[in-house]
């Protein structure tokens, strides 16, 4: 990584607590068993804000973001608001919310069966009720941004894995989600790859998307993060802007984190 | 070797073919739609349903076929005089075909149910993250794949079903089994040769499906 050079950070988004929040957590746990995934989680991210989580494998990562869109049930006792709104439990308030978070797997996850653009076209159609000539010309639109609308007619497996993940991050927005989850989006990839994903990411950072994002990217962190957060054994440790973190961890086991991440 | 010919002459055989294939056919759209019904319950989120699903599915699975046949028409018909159609020979062709139907499903639930477990549980977690609920995500994303990943199990339940056919005549249908039994009854001296047209006329049947099954389960096969 990219450590010697110091990225060009974007303006600490100073006005943040300005902003109203998108994305609540309240005292968030979560059990598998009697295994503790997640302790005691209080998070708010405002609109526009890109908050990295970066920590060691089995820190929690992961299970954050697969609670903010209910993916996983939280323990009892725990909220987690999206624009204001509760997760709704099962059913159909649920799946509505959902459409909001837009969600980008380590593994892309695109439908096998389908091609790319129905890939794209699927929820707008089903979900939102979009024409389907509507839908396919917002999802041409949507591939062109992230580079793959020349690979509109193939099937997943025909693309490589940085053209797949490309398109779920453009079937993720088809949704118009107010906010997107990426769980380590590039750890999947052949090294070559990473950049191509990572570059469409900072463009939609850029744009004022509100994103969380587990990454172990340092040079993505910097140049695109407004906000660090360091989880260890399902809390957050450290909660801080990108510069400070990489530069001044603050917490023994960040710091011992960092150091075997940038030795590598 | 005598007679053989005339056999074709004084017996239906063609038709009582006909009738394994019409009963086949049927059944098998009956057990297909309860089969995938009662496979939606055993992935469904709902305990309630998955429990419906299993016992269904022990139950079924694990009586023979010619238990349920008979029981339906000893006790259906004959305890409860239940009669969908007047016509006696229609009557019992309905619930031969319901019997198929309501075993073979037993096998077609679990035939879609090893499809599911070919499709990865992301493919099911990327379709709720777009918003999709259960059914709709089942029916969009999850089962097209399933059946695709389950064709071989499918074709051999259609296989299956297709022989078990000849349990009907359990049920009083005059189909190729029956046919047959009756045909050795009165032409004992051919016993091999009537035994052997009944025997080919299953493989002119069944063997097509084979191969039909191992042409369409790489046709279909879904490239990951
Ligand atoms: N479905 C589950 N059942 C039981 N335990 C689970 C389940 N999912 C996660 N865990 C456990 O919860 C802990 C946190 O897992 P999680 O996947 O969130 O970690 P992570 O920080 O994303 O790790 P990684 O960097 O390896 O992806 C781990 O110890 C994991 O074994
Ligand atoms: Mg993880």
């Amino acid at each position: 990584m990219t450590q010697s050079t110091p990225a060009p950070t974007d303006p600490p988004a100073a006005d943040s607590t300005a902003k109203r929040a998108l994305v609540e957590l309240d005292n968030v746990n979560k059990h598998f068993g009697s295994f503790q995934a997640l302790k005691d989680i209080n998070l708010t991210i405002p609109e526009g804000q890109v908050a990295i989580v970066v920590g060691p494998s089995g820190s929690g990562k992961s299970t954050l973001c697969r609670t903010i869109n209910r993916l996983e049930t939280i323990d009892e006792g725990g909220t987690i608001r999206i624009d204001g709104k509760p997760l709704p439990a099962e059913g159909k308030g649920l799946a509505q919310l959902r459409a909001d978070v837009g969600m980008v797997f380590q593994s892309f996850n695109l439908f096998a069966h389908k091609s790319i653009v129905e890939n794209v076209t699927l929820g707008p159609i089903k979900v939102k009720g979009l024409k389907k000539s509507q839908a396919q010309e917002e999802a041409m639109a949507l591939l062109e941004r992230v580079g793959v609308a020349q690979q509109a007619k193939k099937m997943p497996a025909q693309l490589s894995g940085g053209q797949q993940q490309r398109v779920a991050i453009a079937r993720a927005l088809a949704m118009r989600p107010k906010v997107m989850l990426f769980d380590e989006p590039t750890s999947a990839l052949d090294p070559e790859m990473v950049q191509e994903v990572l570059d469409v990411m900072v463009q939609l950072a850029h744009e004022g998307m509100t994103m969380v994002v587990v990454t172990h990217e340092m040079g993505f962190a910097r140049k695109a993060g407004d906000r660090v957060i360091f989880m260890d054994q399902g809390a957050i440790l450290e909660d801080t802007e990108p510069e400070s973190f990489f530069t001044h961890p603050q917490h023994p086991r960040a710091k011992d984190f960092l150091g075997k991440i940038l030795t590598h | 070797m005598n007679g053989f010919l005339e056999l074709f002459a004084d017996y239906d055989i063609f038709g009582a073919f006909w009738m394994n294939i019409r009963l086949t056919l049927l059944a098998a759209v009956g057990s297909f739609v309860l089969g995938t019904v009662l496979a939606i319950f055993r992935i469904s989120p709902v305990g309630s349903l998955r429990g419906i699903g299993t016992a269904y599915v022990n139950t079924i699975r694990n009586t023979p076929l010619t238990i349920i046949m008979v029981l339906g028409v000893l006790a259906v018909w004959g305890q409860l005089k239940i009669e969908f159609f007047q016509d006696f020979d229609l009557n019992f062709f309905t619930y031969a075909v319901i019997a198929l139907s309501l075993y073979h499903a037993s096998f077609v639930c679990e035939a879609i149910r090893s499809g599911v477990n070919t499709v990865p549980l992301g493919q099911a977690e990327a379709a709720r993250a777009i918003g999709l609920s259960f059914l709709p995500a089942a029916r969009l994303v999850v089962l097209p794949q399933a059946l695709r990943g389950a064709v071989t199990p499918l074709g051999n339940t259609l296989i299956a079903l297709t022989k078990n056919t000849t349990v009907a005549a359990a049920a009083s249908v005059a189909e190729a089994s029956g046919l047959m039994k009756s045909m050795i009854e009165f032409n004992p001296d051919l016993m091999i040769y009537i035994f052997l047209t009944i025997a080919i006329g299953f493989c002119i049947i069944v063997i097509p499906m084979g191969i039909l099954t191992t042409w369409l389960s790489d046709k279909l096969a879904v490239a990951r």
